[in-house]
């Protein structure tokens, strides 16, 4: 009796430390993170109400600068451009990933051999700056692109991809569906292989189709899957600055400019620090509008 | 079920698809790379007389010695603490009962999704004014407080999916917190701290943007920044270019394939939780 008072005791003790020691074992991460992420966010928004040149007198702006991002066209052109690359980051790749998971599944289970799956995961190792410096020379006149095209008797002159302001911005696209495709399919392919072989047995003795089969059991047990593989690629679509500031720096004009282009010229050369912080907050609005719907539909069951 | 020969057949061509298509920008760099400088080779031209000594002078023009020395500092400087600082957190909000911890755990939360293109202009002030800004530490504090929000979701999530009666027995036994974390929980989840590592060391070696914006002299940068300073210098000499860009891509390249499994399933389950 009396050794057990004693021990119920010193859990409660410990409980109660525990509680309070919390702020001991978050005190370090939280540090860095509030000095170096939670601050600048606040500045951001703070700078984002004033026309400042980053070096004289800031004067305060009120929302004006937040009216230019919608009005100007060299601003809201770069929201735009990243809506597009959603396509080519997102839609396609998951598309691609999805469609080769699938009949690959068919195929017996094992998934793919290490070497396939150690190549098809490269363009996600390697940093996207080598990526775009690889695909510049893809695209250049010289480049792999045009010999391709040539040799199958599609083109005849040396077209410059990344040069002309009709096919720049998919040939920035198309470089970021390089990235994230092969990640998307095996991603897909490892939730594909964890479903259980008799789901798909049941729906074969009833008769079901292949596309019935798809639609009633491999997609809605992808979801985990598809749900990461949309907010991974979505957010890498919309802070897209490496591939562009390496392949383009948002030309020709403004063709392919994007949001993280566009806060960093404006902040560093244009000196719009107060106009470059207003878009950095529509920015991380806009990704938290995307996303936070996404997971929520992730995590119902 | 038996393979049909048609199931075989999709399935190879949809991998040789995949492969080429994955392969094929890497293999042209590797093809230009050894060709004459000077020339303008195509895209894919088989080197006849292959040109090994670009590799050498690309070393030299990129000067790889003092930017691997430089890249190094940066993850040495990042990556252990990064992964302390994070698993002290996920274990203290695991554990926690203290009120206002979920509002904690949210403020981390909040940054999982937050583009670092949008804090850089205030960065760049607030390191200019603690006097650090193009040196090592305006990459390595940053890049800290940038982790945070992943790696203290990662480590909670692991420190959670632990069963409670192992927490439960060792407090009944009178352990302290420390000891609590020390000899009971932290050896249980070390291939979830394994994996944030590998992710760490990533997302440092390839970190661009910021190494872009806060750092003036390449050597006092990582290898992707180096990309763009090789770019800028011998854009127009395009075989250089190639070889300068597989020679300062190939440490990550290395360390892919030797510790492929680790980062296959790293990037696998870094994405899944």
């Amino acid at each position: 009796m009396t050794s057990s008072n004693i021990r119920v005791s010193s859990t409660a003790l410990s409980r109660r430390r525990a509680g309070w020691s919390t702020v001991l074992w978050v005190l370090p991460a939280l540090t860095v993170y509030g000095i170096f992420v939670l601050y600048p966010l606040v500045e951001t928004v703070d700078y984002s109400f004033y026309k400042w040149d980053g070096i004289g007198a800031a004067t305060p702006a009120g929302f004006a600068n937040y009216e230019s991002v919608f009005t100007q066209s060299a601003l809201y052109v770069s929201i735009l451009n990243s809506f597009v690359l959603i396509v080519f980051f997102t839609v396609i790749p998951v598309g691609l990933g999805l469609v080769s998971a699938v009949l690959m599944r068919e195929l017996k289970g094992r998934g793919v051999g290490t070497l396939i799956r150690t190549l098809l995961f490269l363009p996600e190792v390697i940093p996207l700056a080598g990526a775009a410096i690889a695909w510049t020379w893809m695209y250049s006149p010289n480049g792999v692109v045009n010999q391709v095209l040539r040799a199958v008797g599609l083109a005849s002159d040396q077209h410059a991809w990344l040069g002309d302001f009709s096919t720049a911005l998919p040939a920035v696209g198309i470089i970021g569906t390089w990235v994230v495709t092969g990640f998307c399919t095996v991603l897909l392919l490892v939730g594909i292989a964890k479903i259980d072989q008799s789901l798909f047995e049941a729906a074969r003795l009833d008769g079901a189709g292949r596309w019935a089969e798809f639609r009633a059991i491999t997609l809605p047990e992808l979801r985990r899957e598809l749900v990461v593989c949309i907010t991974v690629t979505i957010i890498a679509a919309l802070a897209s600055f490496d591939v562009v500031y390496i392949a383009t720096q948002g030309g020709p004009g403004y063709s392919t400019m994007v949001p993280g282009l566009e806060i960093y010229q404006l902040t560093f050369i244009k000196q719009q620090v107060g106009q470059a912080s207003a878009l950095a907050v529509v920015l991380v609005a806009l990704v938290l509008v995307i996303i936070v719907p996404i997971q929520r539909f992730g995590r119902e069951r | 079920m038996a393979e049909t020969t048609a199931a075989r057949t999709t399935r190879i061509v949809i991998l040789t698809v995949l492969i080429v298509f994955t392969v094929l920008p890497l293999l042209s760099m590797i093809t230009t790379a050894l060709q004459k400088q000077g020339t303008f080779p195509s895209g894919l031209t088989i080197p006849t007389h292959p040109q090994w000594h670009n590799f050498v002078d690309a070393w030299n023009a990129a000067d790889f010695l003092a930017l691997l020395k430089s890249s190094t500092l940066i993850v040495v400087g990042v990556v252990p603490a990064a992964v302390i600082f994070s698993t002290l957190a996920g274990y203290g909000l695991a554990a926690s009962r203290m009120p206002g911890r979920s509002l904690v755990y949210g403020l981390f939360i909040l940054g999982l999704t937050l583009p670092a293109e949008a804090l850089v202009a205030p960065l760049y002030y607030e390191l200019q004014n603690m006097g650090l800004l193009n040196s090592r530490w305006a990459l390595i504090l940053p890049l800290l407080g940038l982790f945070m929000p992943f790696g203290v979701f990662w480590m909670r999530a692991a420190f959670q999916a632990l069963p409670a009666e192992i927490s439960e027995a060792a407090e009944i036994d009178g352990a302290s917190s420390w000891q609590m974390f020390r000899r009971v929980q932290l050896p249980l989840v070390l291939p979830s701290l394994s994996s944030l590592t590998i992710l760490f060391f990533l997302w440092t070696w390839n970190q661009f943007l910021l190494v872009i914006v806060l750092i003036n002299n390449p050597a006092d940068g990582n290898m992707a920044g180096a990309l763009a300073t090789f770019q800028g210098e011998h854009g127009t000499n395009v075989v250089l270019l190639c070889a300068g860009a597989l020679i300062i891509m190939a440490p990550s390249l290395v360390i892919f394939f030797a510790f492929q499994r680790q980062f296959v399933r790293a990037l696998l389950q870094g994405a899944i939780k």
